[in-house]
């Protein structure tokens, strides 16, 4: 018979006031009026692949356990179709406390080292403050460079098609006034959306 | 009315058969536009894990250059973009610690934001301005045969449903059968096609576009349509990886403009059609049909 494991979580593993620095977030405050009956992970198409599901996150958030929400897979297997935000009978607007939480785990280095969709994310972020746009063909070859380099020779043969086809560009993109879009960014670093609304964490997209 | 036109990045590379389909068949129906001259990335959903507030001050940046150049309406055919342009505003609206950022931001570079620009996706436009009447008078060559599934994707109507029905958009299917096709009922139309996951977590990704392709092929579908690149490649650029994994899967996805464009008489080159990994030819679809019935 197969043996069941079950995970234990204890009291003093909780971050007191974790959850209430997310409910401050301005987006995040119906994160209280959950009722926990799961339509989210029900609809959620990723749902089987996460470790906590939508509903479970939500409550862990609520009940401070900041490690095991931050360190999780599921919220980087968001994908971001707010299925569950539209369906939700409470107004939870769960995708957005997930990218809420999405840029927690990157500012404070929580995310597994190496683990491509963070890696994406973060990438991405470097190339249009550099270029301005993005130029995807570069941007999955630099994101496979920083994780796990061996997967180019898995998509080789998809790159190849798409460089007959007309779909893998060479040249990156530009915008002609780069410096404006720098400049607007750096604007930006100067005032963090969680200090301008009172609240005295800093951790969201302060520091890149 | 002329439209400011927001293509996006993804239009510009693997996407680019949405633009070569979807420009000549709005210079068909005589819509007006002008590319946003200078317009820099949306953000796209992986801004947004990283910075929020910087998503939106990307996103305010097209807007503000489509108002300084005497616009009120844009068009962003990809849904990210049509989706992130959406938020973006929503957030300057509510919350006043985001407006005040943004506007610092853009007064940084001497642009600044004092109206509502009216973002649209091309579907809006074609269904609710052009209309059905004027789309059926262009169609030169009815796909009468052509099982359709329309395929939506997530973002155009989740989380805002601007034009059409959240939980069962039509917009598509109408303008499809405009064309003379049929349109398979297609239940899975905005079920998430796996997003960018496909290029990160192959597994989860491929499962999502697997289960949209395998059910249009149950449903007797043709072709899929899509008005999203992402959705667009996710189904088109995967089917050799999902027969590994789970079965051999074989339909070919265009954009919604690419099958009008051929219903208005263009060629299937014109109508950047080689550009499909999964090959589509009209005639030999429809010739099987016939000799079937």
């Amino acid at each position: 018979m197969q043996e069941l494991v079950r995970t234990i979580k204890y009291e003093a593993d909780r971050v007191p006031g974790f959850g209430k620095e997310i409910m401050q977030v301005p987006g995040c405050e119906n994160l209280q009026s959950c009722i926990q009956c799961g339509t989210c992970s029900g609809m959620c198409p990723l749902s089987i692949y996460m470790d906590y599901t939508p509903r479970q996150i939500i409550e862990l958030v609520r009940s401070d356990f900041k490690n095991e929400v931050l360190k999780s897979y599921t919220i980087w297997l968001c994908a971001s179709c707010y299925v569950c935000t539209v369906e939700c009978p409470r107004e939870v607007p769960i995708t957005d406390i997930m990218y809420e939480l999405k840029q927690r785990a990157i500012y404070e280095g929580y995310y597994p080292k190496r683990f491509q969709i963070p890696v994406l994310a973060n990438q991405f972020f470097k190339m249009v403050y550099k270029h301005g746009r993005v130029t995807e063909n570069f941007l999955v070859t630099e994101m496979l460079l920083k994780s796990n380099w061996k997967d180019i020779f898995r998509s080789w043969k998809l790159g190849l098609k798409l460089l007959a086809r007309g779909r893998f560009p060479l040249k990156t993109e530009n915008v002609e006034k780069k410096e404006e879009v720098r400049k607007m960014l750096d604007v930006v670093d100067r005032v963090s959306i969680d200090t301008l609304a009172g609240i005295s964490h800093t951790g969201n997209g302060k520091k890149h | 009315m002329k439209y400011a036109y927001y293509p996006g990045c993804s239009i510009k590379g693997t996407g680019r058969a949405y633009e070569e389909s979807l420009l000549p068949v709005l210079k068909a129906l005589d819509v007006e536009f002008e590319e946003i001259d200078d317009w820099n990335c949306c953000g796209a959903t992986a801004y947004m894990a990283v910075d929020e507030i910087k998503s939106c001050v990307l996103a305010s940046r097209n807007l503000a250059l489509a108002e300084k150049g005497g616009y009120s309406e844009m068009m962003a055919p990809c849904s990210a973009c049509y989706l992130v342009l959406n938020k973006a505003q929503r957030y300057i609206e509510t919350s006043g610690p985001v407006a005040d950022t943004v506007k610092k931001a853009l007064g940084a570079i001497n642009l600044k934001i004092t109206k509502k620009i009216k973002v649209r996706h091309p579907l809006d436009i074609l269904l609710n301005d052009v209309g059905l009447d004027r789309i059926k008078q262009k169609v030169k060559r009815p796909l009468t045969g052509l099982k359709v599934a329309t395929y939506y994707g997530c973002q155009i109507v989740r989380p805002y449903s601007t034009f059409d029905d959240q939980y069962n958009p039509t917009s598509m299917d109408k303008l499809i059968k405009a064309l003379g096709a049929t349109v398979v009922n297609f239940p899975l139309k905005t079920r998430c096609c796996g997003g960018s996951l496909t290029g990160t977590l192959p597994e989860p990704g491929l499962l999502c576009a697997y289960i949209l392709l395998k059910e249009a092929m149950k449903r007797g579908a043709d072709v899929i349509s899509t008005a999203c690149s992402l959705c667009q490649f996710n189904l088109d650029g995967y089917q050799d990886k999902i027969a590994k994994k789970w079965e051999p899967v074989q339909v070919p996805a265009l954009y919604f403009t690419q099958l009008m464009g051929l219903a208005f008489g263009f060629s299937e080159e014109e109508m950047g059609l080689h550009r499909c990994i999964v090959p589509f030819s009209l005639e030999n679809v429809l010739n099987k049909e016939a000799v079937a019935s």
